[in-house]
């Protein structure tokens, strides 16, 4: 078993507001159209309480059976301006990531910019503990994926 | 005695320890490759390469499969492998939600500029 944290940050310009661009965040009508369950998936659950404490939940089978989770809970909302929240990740009901995330929307010229950060843990454990082999075979991916590291550094 | 795992790791660590087949493994980190493609950035003739691939597949850290005439590689792949797949695809995934995101606040509230390139 292992631990991977993964940060990042996603910049994007739009040429609305940002009192609009908040609003695809807050309004569940707009927050479905671009945060809900795929087209063509299955199981599906989508719920969205907008508020510090409250949470979404996105849940879908997607067409190769696979069930994906995605379920928040927010900590902080400050109208117009950001939203912290995290959440974790499962896949067939196995815990993949859990995540801390901070999405700020700022004025920039006549439109806005959004500033989505993540801080992420992943877990390795994927695949079922009878199909894993006694770490020897993490240990040498590791080394491949380090040294593929110290080749695009 | 090598226990079995002893063993592997013996092979595994034999396989790393050559400059070139490092090389042939950070290729194979990032994605399948045929054995032309594996042996272009090398300084060496197919018949080494092939040698060399030889040694990577018998310490179990890389697989090859012959498509029609072409031998594809790919490395092993394992629950770390796995992982970080599942980290490139999260980002991706993130970066395809937003562009959807934008259609919407397009579709929601039209600016004057909605028409301009």
């Amino acid at each position: 078993m292992s631990i991977r944290q993964h940060d990042f940050t996603i910049e994007r310009r739009f040429r609305q507001t940002p009192a609009q661009a908040f609003r695809a965040f807050a309004d569940p009508e707009l927050k479905q159209r671009w945060f809900g369950v795929p087209e063509g998936w299955t199981d599906a659950n989508w719920e969205l309480d907008f508020r510090v404490g409250g949470g979404e939940v996105s849940v879908g089978r997607d067409p190769g059976g696979e069930l994906h989770e995605f379920r928040s809970r927010y900590h902080d909302i400050v109208d117009g301006e950001r939203i912290v929240f995290a959440y974790d990740l499962l896949l067939d009901g196995r815990l993949i990531s859990v995540s801390l995330t901070t999405v700020e929307v700022r004025p920039d010229g006549d439109g806005t910019r959004l500033v989505f950060t993540e801080h992420g843990a992943f877990f390795d454990d994927l695949e079922d503990p009878a199909e894993r082999e006694h770490g020897t075979g993490l240990l040498l991916d590791g080394l491949a994926a380090f040294l593929g590291e110290q080749v695009a550094a | 005695m090598p226990t079995a795992d002893a063993a592997q790791l013996d092979r595994a660590f034999h396989a790393l320890a050559d400059e070139s087949r490092r090389a042939m493994v950070v290729r194979l980190s990032r994605g399948a490759a045929s054995v032309s493609e594996l042996a272009a950035p090398l300084d060496m003739s197919l018949p080494s390469v092939m040698q060399h691939l030889d040694v990577l597949q018998r310490s179990g850290l890389v697989r090859s499969e012959k498509v029609g005439r072409v031998r594809r590689c790919r490395l092993e792949p394992g629950p770390m492998r796995t992982l970080e797949q599942w980290i490139a695809e999260h980002r991706a995934i993130w970066e395809r939600h937003f562009d959807r995101l934008s259609d919407v606040l397009d579709d929601a509230f039209p600016t004057d500029q909605g028409d301009r390139r």
